[in-house]
């Protein structure tokens, strides 16, 4: 269903990467032209205020999808559409996205320097967790946790209503994760603030989002409201990768193995791109690709052949 | 007991002063047994996991206690003899399988090369049994395998190809350092699953240093937990998961994320951070983080006592 008034729509967005060998070499050894579609027919929309999170594994694309919306990389086909009033990025490592020269409050001024915004240095750094002294000191003084609510700080300073959040929490300690986490849920109540999150952590995605997208081999397989993905899981790659999830309840439930590993992306199979590793694969499944049909693009959903009684 | 490990200390001799990274550090692991090491960086524990197994950068050295292999000291022993128990007696998986691996050499030559050095076998004899330990590990088409470089296998194959070349001259112990922690989910998830097959079935005692509770909680049978260098709580795994008797554990339970259907949108946190190790607290090392501390915490050191089924080195669990 069309949400009302979206922020931010990608409308079949693709995107290709040249991976050709160098032109001497096509010509000498006659090979032809490769390219790699990293992100393939992407189709998502999100609301004010909420937070969509895209979770896979590596490799499925869901950095490019990122970086397609913040303009990083132009799409090869399909468009980004935003209506929001401005965007900003955090990375995940928050070692390399820190100028180790600048003091810290050079950094968080950045972007109010560029966009002419007004917002006290000290406050900003308030609003993370940070105290306004902070500011002189240089990044290498700060913990990997205090480096990231630095990042979360800079962001902020340009005043946006759209976070893209690759992998925020990736780098950090569990215990500094709770802390990373608890504070971007507070300060999207406080300001209001529209989230993408990309991660490839099902737990912390089950904390932190509102609506999840799986995305394999890129393209999104499936698309649910958080709370029904976690209990109602559809598509076979979702069951897989919840079922993949370590246990911490010991509850010594039995786990189905998980066989196999993300295809190559340079030579994806025929057909549904999950096919290989599926369980429920049959003919159709290995000659054509599944349309997206109510957000889960499984040719065994749609002629439910799958049981989708809740899990656990 | 295979791995029997007394007061274990290292130190990092600095200008300013000597780090002490480990810190009065005692554990076993039995035959056939996975023991989990968990902390947060630079709580240690791959520090303790390059003590055993003498691979420690100077400075950095073992200032006091012992480490016993099958009942021998090993700590001690002249350079070239540790040399030779480590290649024999413990295998190694580190984090990132490339590091570990040659990439001029074939999966086959790296394999029957560490066979030939460790034991009085053949050439031929050598092959076999990188053909068998390859299978062992779950590697598809071992024979084909055997011909191919390193950068020819996937990441989670590469990290069944290091756990073989560690396998390879039959040791008693493993020492596992992050294994599962450069790979995604479902590979995870098989690479767990072999290392316990193999603790099961081989009886090899298993050391698992890693930061993540749910590979501890799917793998290992004890869980020890580091801080700041110490050893907080050590114990049966369901013991220590579902009711941790330090503070520090409790809290890193309740600070992991779990997949619920109700979303609670906060976390419990321990607030700050663990401490540098030039600036350990006196008395208890989690007493500036902790909501529990009293009077004694701050001043006195508290030392691993019982508590329920498992020992918890904290004051609230002392005798009055």
């Amino acid at each position: 269903m069309p949400l009302l008034s979206p922020l931010l729509t990608l409308t079949r967005v693709s995107r290709d990467f040249d991976v050709s060998a160098p032109w001497l070499n096509r010509v000498i050894e006659r090979q032809p032209r490769r390219t790699l579609r990293a992100v393939d027919d992407v189709s998502f929309e999100v609301a004010g205020g909420e937070t969509l999170a895209l979770v896979g594994e590596s490799g499925c694309g869901k950095s490019t999808v990122a970086r397609l919306i913040v303009g990083l990389y132009a799409p090869s086909a399909g468009h980004v559409e935003f209506r929001g009033r401005r965007m900003q990025m955090i990375f995940q490592d928050p070692y390399a996205s820190l100028n180790p020269r600048w003091r810290v409050k050079d950094i968080v001024a950045e972007p109010i320097k560029l966009l002419g915004t007004k917002a006290k240095i000290g406050d900003m750094l308030m609003q993370v967790g940070l105290s306004p002294d902070d500011g002189e000191k240089y990044p290498h003084e700060f913990s990997g946790g205090q480096r990231q609510r630095i990042s979360i700080a800079r962001a902020l300073a340009g005043e946006p209503d759209f976070l893209v959040c690759d992998e925020p929490t990736s780098a950090l300690d569990v215990s500094v994760q709770a802390q990373i986490l608890n504070l971007m849920s507070a300060l999207q109540e406080r300001l209001g603030l529209t989230y993408i999150f990309i991660s490839h952590n099902l737990a912390v995605v089950s904390h932190i989002a509102d609506r999840v997208g799986v995305m394999y081999l890129g393209r999104v397989v499936e698309l649910a409201p958080a709370a029904e993905l976690f209990t109602r899981p559809r598509h076979p790659y979702t069951r897989m990768l919840l079922d993949a999830v370590p246990d911490l309840g010991m509850s010594g439930k039995p786990r189905t193995p998980v066989g196999g590993e993300v295809p190559n992306p340079l030579a994806p199979p025929s057909g549904c791109a999950f096919h290989p590793r599926c369980p429920h694969a049959n003919e159709r499944c290995r000659r054509e690709q599944p349309q997206v049909i109510d957000n889960v693009a499984c040719h065994a959903v749609e002629e439910r052949r799958i049981n989708l009684a809740a899990q656990s | 007991m295979i791995l029997d490990i007394k007061n274990l200390r290292v130190e990092f001799p600095t200008r300013r002063g000597t780090l002490v990274a480990v810190d009065d550090v005692s554990l076993g692991i039995a035959p056939g047994e996975v023991l989990g090491l968990v902390g947060e960086s630079g709580a240690g524990k791959t520090l303790t996991g390059l003590a055993i197994i003498g691979l420690l950068e100077p400075p950095g050295r073992i200032a006091a206690g012992e480490v016993r292999l099958e009942g021998r000291r090993i700590d001690n022993l002249p350079h070239e003899e540790l040399r030779r128990v480590r290649g024999r007696r413990i295998g190694v998986v580190f984090q990132d399988p490339l590091t570990s691996l040659n990439p001029l050499y074939t999966v086959g030559e790296q394999l029957e090369e560490t066979i030939l050095t460790h034991l009085p076998l053949s050439k031929s004899q050598a092959r076999t049994r990188a053909l068998s330990l390859l299978r062992e590990v779950g590697i598809p088409a071992p024979e084909a395998r055997l011909h191919q470089y390193p950068h020819q296998f996937s990441g989670g194959m590469r990290q069944r190809v290091v756990i073989a070349l560690a396998l390879a001259a039959e040791p008693s112990l493993v020492i596992a350092d992050e294994p599962t922690t450069a790979l995604d989910v479902s590979i995870q998830a098989q690479v767990i699953a072999l290392l316990k097959r193999l603790a099961r079935e081989r009886g090899t005692a298993v050391m698992l240093i890693t930061h993540d509770m749910g590979v501890i909680a799917e793998t290992a049978q004890r869980v020890a937990v580091m801080y700041a260098g110490r050893l907080v709580e050590i114990g049966p795994v369901r013991e220590v998961i579902h009711s941790p008797r330090h503070p520090y554990t409790a809290g890193l339970m309740g600070s992991i994320p779990k997949i619920s259907a109700r979303r609670d949108r906060h976390l419990a946190q321990i607030e700050g951070a663990m401490p540098r190790l030039n600036a350990i607290p006196p008395g208890c090392p989690f007493n500036p983080r902790c909501p529990r501390r009293f009077e004694r915490c701050l001043v006195a050191r508290p030392h691993l006592v019982p508590a329920g089924a498992s020992q918890a080195a904290c004051w609230l669990h002392a005798a009055p």
